[in-house]
């Protein structure tokens, strides 16, 4: 490494080549890294996620034993999807199926702000009765102790086995939007049932529900066909 | 290695752990300090991280350090840096999501921690490989430590445990706000009280002799 | 994220203040502070370093994007930031000399100041439009100059009062910092 002679005391200005040369090996070598260190740990990566989403998945959807990954294009129809890879304007979900290959059940993510940061779910949809039958969060920054009980109080819980879903007649938008309400004050099935002093992360489940929603249940309803079947 | 070298490099390396150490004593590296002390865990995690961040920069840097003009030696190390920090990125997301979700975004941000740039500039760029590193190594075990012992004050006043073992009895209750924003900011400011007082006292003790 | 601009700029600017609530930005906020004079430029000049990275993050995300080329992202990031704050730094002294030599070593210090590396990593993570974008960063900046020039007007004030000597410096500015982090905690769930 140390071909060259000694540094003079006042080392002459370099030149712009050996600027350009010097930048250009050293972008080299950082690119060989990162691409290495990219490789390496890709299939590590991509196992690691694909097992926390289907950890998630068989969470909110009990009976299922395998998921499928598509996705709602933007003008209509769905599309298998690959994973990781979503079309702008389109939306992501899980077909789960169960032993027999039957659907199981439709999950989707959805994120709104919270108290800190984004609150991350994934909710479970049963096509059939149209309803919200299970929800599980998937990252959240929340206090803990305060904002972290979305995860484990059961009542809070309770609100998504058979939460209202139902779309209005023109299969546009949901019939009512699904809300948070004040601790104690539900009286719809749409409604979810705030966690008394954590109204802030309670109402960012029920805003990361209800935007997923009202985005992805329209455009599912008339391809449901499509994804009864395990492909 | 030799005996005269033996100690030096020993010197090089407590250099950083104590007499200079990043959190306590040069009060650098603060956002990740700060914001990933919530546990013990994620506190020693983060120090890990940053430590190899340091020396394979440091390492790299001083490997080049005749080769990279004057010039350019800024954007060269910040280049460098970002490059070991993508790696690290990767190898905790292969390791451990619920790890990376943990840290979030400051795993990227040790790109910008003072420290690392700092020593590649002051350090690294004017001695060999090997002492660049080892220096580095102290530099990383100080900050590690600096996080460590916040993070364990935080998560034993805010959730009752340590390393996730839960220290008092069920009746405990938790002192949140040390989790909180708020509570990181005191619990340093505490810590950095404790060894201002400690330093002083120690000068009281020894005023003349000092190697 | 179904956030209006009008929620995502009070949001950065107090609710989840850059300084206080995320901490971004510590070290010139501990560093820098201890002035109001050099605070308040200190908070403009990061203020518009943060609008060009947030700006260039979000056309560079499309076109790494487009390309698969995810895992350059950080390395383009900051070699993005460390050009923009060369900018800042020749049209300053090109401009307001004075201003130049009052901000000193701080000014290519912006590079490494996490606050603005965070608003192109978090708004990517967000995945903010690009009006969101762009009032994230604006708030983030306002709220780093109202953590920066309230913490300078403490500081001032402090320096005529008498503060134990084993407690003056960096513990009583982290001390200060914890109470105005609890206080700005009061503006959780503005902006809806």
């Amino acid at each position: 490494m140390n071909e060259s002679p000694p540094a003079p005391s006042a080392p002459a200005p370099a030149s712009t080549r050996d600027l350009v040369l010097t930048l250009g090996v050293v972008a080299a070598v950082c690119g060989l890294v990162i691409v290495g260190a990219y490789q390496l740990s890709l299939d590590a990566v991509t196992a690691n996620r694909r097992a926390a989403l289907e950890r998630s998945v068989f969470t909110v959807i009990p009976a299922a034993t395998s998921l499928a990954e598509f996705v709602a294009l933007p003008g209509g129809g769905v599309a298998p999807a690959t994973p990781g890879e979503v079309p702008p304007g389109a939306l992501r979900f899980f077909a789960a199926y169960d032993a027999a290959g039957n659907l199981a059940g439709i999950a989707a993510e959805g994120v709104a702000k919270g108290y800190a940061d984004s609150v991350r779910v994934l909710f479970g949809y049963q096509p059939g009765c149209q309803c919200i039958t299970g929800l599980g969060v998937v990252s959240h920054r929340e206090t803990p102790g305060i904002g972290d009980r979305i995860v484990t109080d059961k009542a809070f819980l309770a609100n998504f086995r058979a939460l209202d879903a139902r779309l209005n007649a023109e299969l546009s938008a949901l019939a009512s939007e699904i809300r948070t309400v004040k601790h104690g004050t539900k009286k719809n099935a749409w409604q979810i049932d705030a966690i008394s002093g954590a109204t802030i992360t309670s109402r960012a489940v029920g805003k990361a529900v209800n935007d997923s929603a009202q985005a992805l249940l329209p455009r599912l309803a008339p391809e449901l066909e499509k994804v009864r079947k395990k492909p | 290695m030799s005996t005269v070298a033996a100690p030096r490099t020993r010197d090089e390396f407590l250099e950083g752990l104590w007499k200079q150490n990043p959190v306590f004593v040069m009060v650098l590296g603060m956002c990740p300090t700060l914001a990933v002390t919530v546990s013990a865990v994620n506190a020693i995690s983060m120090g890990l991280a940053t430590t190899f961040v340091l020396v394979a920069s440091c390492g790299l840097v001083s490997s080049m350090r005749r080769l990279v003009p004057r010039e350019v030696r800024i954007a060269t190390y910040i280049v460098i840096i970002a490059t070991f920090v993508t790696a690290v990125d990767y190898a905790i997301q292969a390791l451990s999501l619920a790890l990376y979700d943990a840290l979030g975004a400051f795993i990227q941000l040790i790109v910008v921690n003072c420290i690392i740039l700092g020593r590649a500039e002051a350090h690294a760029s004017r001695n060999p490989p090997v002492t660049a590193m080892v220096n580095a190594a102290g530099m990383g075990a100080g900050f590690t430590l600096g996080l460590v012992l916040l993070g364990a004050v935080r998560e034993i006043l805010g959730a009752g445990t340590l390393f996730g073992i839960a220290l008092f009895g069920a009746g405990f209750q938790p002192w949140v706000v040390m989790l909180l924003p708020p509570g990181g900011f005191f619990v340093l400011g505490g810590w950095l009280l404790a060894f201002s007082w400690w330093a002083r006292r120690r000068e009281r003790r020894e005023p003349a002799s000092h190697a | 994220m179904h956030e209006s601009a009008f929620q995502v700029f009070v949001g950065a600017l107090l609710a989840n203040n850059f300084v206080l609530a995320m901490f971004l930005g510590l070290c010139p906020f501990l560093g820098v502070s201890n002035r109001l004079e050099t605070a308040f430029p200190m908070g403009i000049a990061t203020t518009f370093v943060m609008l060009v990275a947030s700006l260039c993050a979000f056309g560079l995300n499309l076109l790494l994007t487009a390309f698969h080329l995810e895992f350059l992202r950080l390395i383009a990031y900051i070699v993005i930031i460390a050009s923009a704050v060369q900018l800042v730094e020749m049209v300053l002294k090109k401009h307001s000399p004075a201003l130049f030599r009052a901000l000193g070593i701080y000014l290519p210090l912006i590079t490494t100041n996490c606050a603005v590396l965070g608003v192109a990593l978090f708004q990517t993570a967000r995945e903010y439009d690009f009006v969101q974008s762009v009032t994230f960063s604006l708030g983030g900046g306002a709220g780093f100059t109202l953590a920066l020039v309230l913490m300078a007007s403490v500081r001032e004030r402090l320096q005529l009062s008498d503060v134990p000597s084993v407690a003056q410096g960096s513990a009583l500015a982290l001390m200060l910092a914890g109470i105005l982090s609890l206080s700005f905690m009061g503006f959780a769930g503005l902006g809806g």
